[in-house]
């Protein structure tokens, strides 16, 4: 098995843990797309290519995270809701070291 | 009023190819976009990112698979009202509907094809009080035109091309152009980087960078914004008549939703056994913007269910004609505009 699990608390608040395979090539925006944390259309609009900030989410345990791409800062830069802790969901490899990760989707904008 | 056989509400690549399998039955077809351009997210948001699964293209870029897809359509002459959201639907007596758009064109067909996508494209709004009492009163988030700026203060927001562009464009237009944005860097092609620098070098922008607009002033209309420069404890109050935020756009199903069709998870229901009707007959969505069991958001998908819906709209329209699907090989394409392609003729010569 090569399953991590993680806390994601979705936009009303609610957490949920879940098993997140890291054999798919999955990133954490289609970790909560494949387990409807947020109602299609309202997620993952770009489809991943940190071109839209749908996926936006805050970070709330200490994992070190890949650093961000040039595209995700700039997107970043141009969302809303943003902080400190901001990452685009979809540039979120699913990794075993990411084990235990906790994050909060951030809202809709 | 603008008449024809398929209205196509979204001029994205589904929508595109739709009026191609309809032209080949003959059956005319007229789209509405929200956005100034056709081709859907393909030019809005990702022209330049290269596309691995369109059938027969190893790789191709979004825009060039849309400049194809207008080229392929070119013959069969698609009519467009381009930068008009499709409001409101009216079934008339004769099962036919009449769709008006925000701006008030209407458009009447007896085959509604819903190809939405995403939904509208609409501007993405920044969390400011008092925003939407200034809206069309100084502030604005796309520009229609140009000359309204004339020698105004104008105050522009955001990282992107359209803010580089706009403000470049703007440069000397205004009487007075201040750039504001949340980082140093900007995300834009590289000339319009470099133009911008230009400008600023020769004082005709005014760069504000890193910082963001946090407050509206004004009575009726803008008087000024109050911007916070990061790390900077005073805000500034910047006076000007025009505020326009371009953070990019975000789509939403909009009115379509309220059109009486059955939606789940955002997306609109159909007979993926059949022809990809809706609840209400007459009506079809293809491609991203239905949802059936099974349903994968990819464009080839699209260009199938646009296939299969044409089939059926034919049959809708004309029921008493009988019909078999032609190839292209066979039939060649015939245009509306007088053209038509075909294979050559084979040569049938003795060798002596």
């Amino acid at each position: 098995m090569s399953d991590i699990k993680i806390k994601i608390t979705d936009r009303e608040g609610v957490l949920h843990e879940v098993d997140a395979p890291t054999d798919m090539n999955m990133n954490l925006m289609e970790v909560v797309r494949s387990y409807e944390l947020a109602p299609e259309g309202t997620i993952g609009i770009c489809g991943g290519m940190a071109m839209c900030a749908s996926c936006q989410c805050y970070i709330t345990s200490k994992h070190e995270l890949p650093e961000m791409s040039d595209d995700e800062d700039a997107m970043l830069a141009e969302a809303f809701h943003v902080a400190d802790n901001s990452r685009l969901g979809c540039q979120i490899h699913m990794t075993p070291d990411l084990e235990g990760l906790e994050v909060v989707l951030a809202p809709e904008s | 009023m603008i008449k024809t056989d398929i209205l196509i509400i979204g001029a994205g690549p589904t929508g595109l190819f739709t009026v191609f399998e309809a032209g080949l039955l003959q059956l005319k077809c007229h789209l509405i976009d929200a956005l100034p351009q056709a081709g859907g997210q393909c030019s809005e948001i990702y022209p330049k990112k290269p596309i691995y699964d369109i059938p027969g293209f190893p790789e191709v870029l979004a825009g060039d698979l849309v400049d194809n897809l207008i080229e392929q359509t070119k013959a069969f002459q698609p009519g467009f009202t381009l930068g008009e959201r499709a409001e409101t639907i009216e079934k008339q007596d004769d099962e036919s509907f009449i769709v008006t758009t925000n701006k008030g064109t209407k458009h009447h067909a007896p085959i509604i094809a819903i190809a939405g996508g995403l939904g509208s494209f609409e501007p993405r709004k920044p969390l400011l009080e008092n925003l939407s009492k200034f809206e069309d009163n100084g502030v604005a988030y796309m520009i229609k035109d140009p000359e309204v700026y004339r020698n105004k203060k104008v105050v522009i927001a955001g990282g992107g091309d359209s803010a580089l562009d706009w403000s470049i464009f703007l440069a000397d237009i205004a009487s007075e152009v201040t750039l504001v944005h949340r980082r140093n860097e900007f995300r834009g092609a590289l000339d319009s980087v470099e133009k911008v620098q230009q400008l600023k070098n020769q004082g005709k922008i005014n760069l504000v960078t890193p910082a963001e607009i946090v407050g509206l002033k004004g009575g009726d209309t803008l008087t000024a914004v109050e911007i916070k420069k990061t790390g900077e404890e005073e805000n500034i109050t910047l006076e000007v008549d025009s505020f326009i935020a371009l953070f990019g756009l975000s789509p939403k199903l909009g009115p379509i939703a309220n059109w009486g069709l059955e939606i789940e998870k955002n997306a609109i229901k159909v007979n993926n056994a059949l022809d990809y009707q809706t609840n209400i007959p007459g009506i079809y969505a293809i491609g991203d913007v239905n949802t059936y069991p099974g349903k994968l958001k990819l464009i080839l998908c699209g260009f199938h269910e646009a296939t299969l819906m044409c089939q059926s709209a034919y049959q809708k329209i004309y029921p008493d004609k009988r019909y078999v699907m032609k190839y292209t090989t066979v039939g060649g394409v015939t245009g509306f505009d007088g053209t038509k392609k075909e294979a050559p003729k084979v040569v049938v010569k003795a060798i002596e």
